[in-house]
């Protein structure tokens, strides 16, 4: 099939997911801070939080990959000749996924704010008036609503980085599409292989969206849906 | 640590740039948001067979990365000997033809189901009152539908063009001079990444922030009735 | 929240390698879309006259060999950012590229040629090419050298030295510029290069001031010396010609 690439172009769909996935923890991470930071009563942490989200989503994904896989590696570099260390070496693997994941942090960050206010400040005091502490609170009051509400915007999150790692071949990741790209070149059937990689990606989507449906589900068990 | 003078040496390349990210910008929104309404008026409709392909349309370009959209389009058309001997060919061939029908496809998909989302959140009252007036169908559609679903849009549509305007850099892919190449180019020339990276930075960021700027300056006029809300680039998109 | 940055920059640390601190290791830049001097195959291994030519180097430096695959585009700045510490990919040595980094001696040396459809052009005078678009690799003493010697033409910029080849055969220009090895061997040599042959003579860039050297950042001439040592090495001990042969029935060493 597909001319004898296919288990090379699966590869490099272990190689988009394994991005994704890294790059989503990354993020999860940055946005949590992130999140936190726009929250806190700290002056300096509000500032730096609408700092790094302004910026982030000011600036075209690539954009920002080439400035911090570039730029990234000489200020490191720079850094380590101050300090008198030996070379640090940055993969394009690790590379790639902090990158992704910086900049998805900060829409991630816009996403979990959003879910933290949303979970209703009187039931955050009920609890605490019923004597729990604060980490049960967190638990038990918080995160489970937080889920929820943060589900859909984070499922959109995880769908955009799937589509973004697309830019990782373009700082040399051997993924999908750099393997796609390659198998197009040596057969002349750019056609073939770029459909084949799209469908795939459709897969990924698909598969995303039907995971959505089913933790929605999971979640909202104690939700009332309105009767229209 | 800034070398100025390269920057000043290599601005009116940037400038190049500029004015072509920003046609191609244009051309692939103004396609998009023509050929979106009459897609979003099919993907409302109680008919499956109007509404059903354009959902499969939008679901499928939606769930794709718009860079291998793109080379399906710039790479993957010429391998079909029916396209290239035809006599559109000398048009489909050039990047910018192809940047443009990709653009203009993404973003249509996406507009599409702007659209039709702000169509089905019109009020019902105001659709019984048209219809109790005795307003025809493309009556209704002409004074009552679209001029409050393309309002109730404005927002969502803002951030979809500022994330058109950032998707342009993938243009740089496909031999087109845009910002994106100039910076890649300049890096590669000089090997000054703040100078290059930065400086094209720079640009997006202005161009973002007035795009910004400038769509909530039409939101406060045609949303006045509104509560004001939050806009800006939201989560990011198409890549 | 300072906890939790710092547990991500624990995270990052975790994703870098200390390198040992004795060189034990070259790591090499090489590109992988110049066949057949280096190419990928299908299941992600690459290969070449390049890639050979790299392993016999470190093997005479009795030093371990890392390849790191790089676009032709990101090359030189990659280097310049020590993603690795040589380039083995088929870099002309020319003037502009003198002043970004060290070349060593040249280990190989071909001409490049015109390419378009028989019989489309008699030759490759700037008159026979008038108005006409050339197709050539993106920033590549080719395109300088176009731009300085055909400056009415209007150029076609691909990113790659394989995409030439493609977008000649899709029409985007009229006739390409390219390696005389690449272009005959990737292209007219293959079912895809039938209808297409050479135009006029194969032509010497003035600006290459002589072949094909291993590039190295401006300024380790530790490196540099290695490299040249290792050079004349497999030239001398036969190493060199062997794999040329793997390649080539003609031969492409540099004349010195």
């Amino acid at each position: 099939m597909l001319h004898g690439y296919l288990p090379a172009i699966l590869t490099g769909l272990q190689t988009t997911l394994a991005v994704a996935a890294v790059s989503l923890a990354i993020a999860c991470g940055f946005g949590l801070a992130g999140a936190l930071a726009k929250l806190s009563e700290n002056v300096v942490a509000r500032g730096v939080a609408d700092t790094y989200t302004t910026l982030i989503r000011g600036l075209p994904d690539l954009v920002l990959m080439l400035l911090v896989f570039y730029g990234g590696q000489i200020a490191l570099n720079a850094l380590i000749d101050r300090m008198g260390w030996d070379y640090i070496e940055v993969s394009p693997f690790a590379a790639g996924t902090a990158t992704l994941g910086f900049i998805f942090g900060a829409y991630l960050t816009e996403t979990f704010r959003g879910a933290i206010l949303a979970v209703p400040r009187g039931q955050i005091e009920a609890a605490y008036a019923f004597g729990l502490r604060r980490i049960d609170v967190v638990r038990r009051i918080m995160v489970p609503q937080m889920v929820l509400h943060a589900l859909p915007g984070f499922t959109n999150n995880w769908l955009v980085m799937v589509k973004a790692t697309a830019l990782v071949s373009i700082i040399g990741l051997d993924d999908m599409v750099h393997r796609a790209s390659l198998a197009s070149a040596a057969t002349n059937l750019p056609f073939t292989f770029y459909a084949a990689i799209a469908a795939i990606y459709l897969a990924i989507t698909t598969v995303s969206l039907l995971a959505l449906k089913l933790l929605e589900r999971r979640f909202s068990l104690g939700v009332r849906r309105s009767e229209l | 640590m800034i070398d100025w003078a390269l920057v000043a040496r290599t601005l009116p390349e940037y400038w190049v740039g500029l004015r072509v990210s920003l046609l191609l910008l244009f051309v692939s929104c103004a396609t998009a948001f023509l050929v979106s309404i009459p897609l979003a008026m099919a993907r409302v409709s109680r008919h499956a067979w109007l509404s059903w392909p354009v959902w499969a349309f939008t679901y499928v370009v939606r769930g794709t990365p718009l860079l291998v959209q793109l080379f399906m389009v710039y790479f993957g058309l010429a391998q079909f000997e029916v396209v290239r001997e035809s006599a559109a060919w000398p048009m489909l061939r050039s990047a910018w033809f192809c940047a443009w029908l990709t653009f203009a496809i993404n973003s249509t998909a996406y507009t599409t189901e702007i659209f039709a989302g702000a169509l089905k959140n019109t009020p019902n009252g105001e659709l019984e009152a048209a219809r109790s007036l005795g307003l025809s169908a493309t009556q209704v559609y002409r004074r009552i539908l679209w001029p409050g679903a393309l309002r109730r849009a404005l927002p969502q549509y803002g951030n979809e063009v500022v994330m058109m305007m950032h998707a342009t850099a993938i243009a740089s892919t496909v031999t087109l001079v845009e910002l994106t190449r100039v910076a890649r180019d300049v890096y590669y020339n000089y090997l000054a990444p703040v100078e290059a990276f930065g400086v094209v930075a720079t640009f997006y960021f202005a161009l973002t922030y007035a795009m910004v700027g400038a769509f909530k300056l039409v939101e406060k006029r045609y949303l006045r009735h509104l509560a004001p809300r939050e806009t800006g680039p939201a989560a990011g998109r198409p890549t | 929240m300072l906890k939790k940055l710092a547990l991500a920059a624990v995270a990052l640390a975790a994703f870098m390698v200390q390198a040992d601190a004795q060189q034990t290791r070259l790591r090499v830049g090489v590109e992988g879309n110049y066949p057949p001097f280096s190419q990928i195959s299908p299941s992600g291994q690459i290969s070449g006259f390049d890639i050979d030519i790299a392993n016999a180097v470190c093997a005479e430096l009795k030093m371990e060999c890392q390849l790191v695959q790089q676009e032709f585009d990101g090359m030189i700045p990659a280097l310049a950012a020590r993603r690795f510490d040589i380039i083995v990919a088929s870099l002309t040595i020319t003037p502009a590229r003198l002043e970004r980094v060290d070349f060593s001696a040249p280990y190989y040396d071909v001409p490049s040629q015109f390419v378009a459809r028989n019989g489309a052009f008699q030759s490759h005078s700037p008159d026979a090419l008038r108005g006409k678009r050339i197709i050539v690799l993106r920033n590549s003493p080719r395109a300088a050298w176009l731009q300085q010697n055909y400056p009415q033409n209007e150029l076609h910029l691909a990113n790659r030295e394989t995409d030439v080849y493609l977008e000649l055969v899709a029409g985007r220009g009229d006739i390409a510029f390219g390696s005389s090895v690449v272009s005959t061997e990737q292209f007219l040599k293959r079912p895809e290069g039938a209808g297409y042959g050479r135009v006029g003579e194969p032509v010497r860039l003035q600006g290459g001031t002589g072949g094909v050297g291993i590039a190295v950042r401006k300024g380790d001439t530790e490196t540099l010396a290695k490299v040249n040592q290792a050079l004349a090495a497999i030239r001398s001990n036969g190493v060199y010609r062997q794999i040329m042969a793997r390649y080539f029935d003609y031969d492409i060493s540099p004349s010195n």
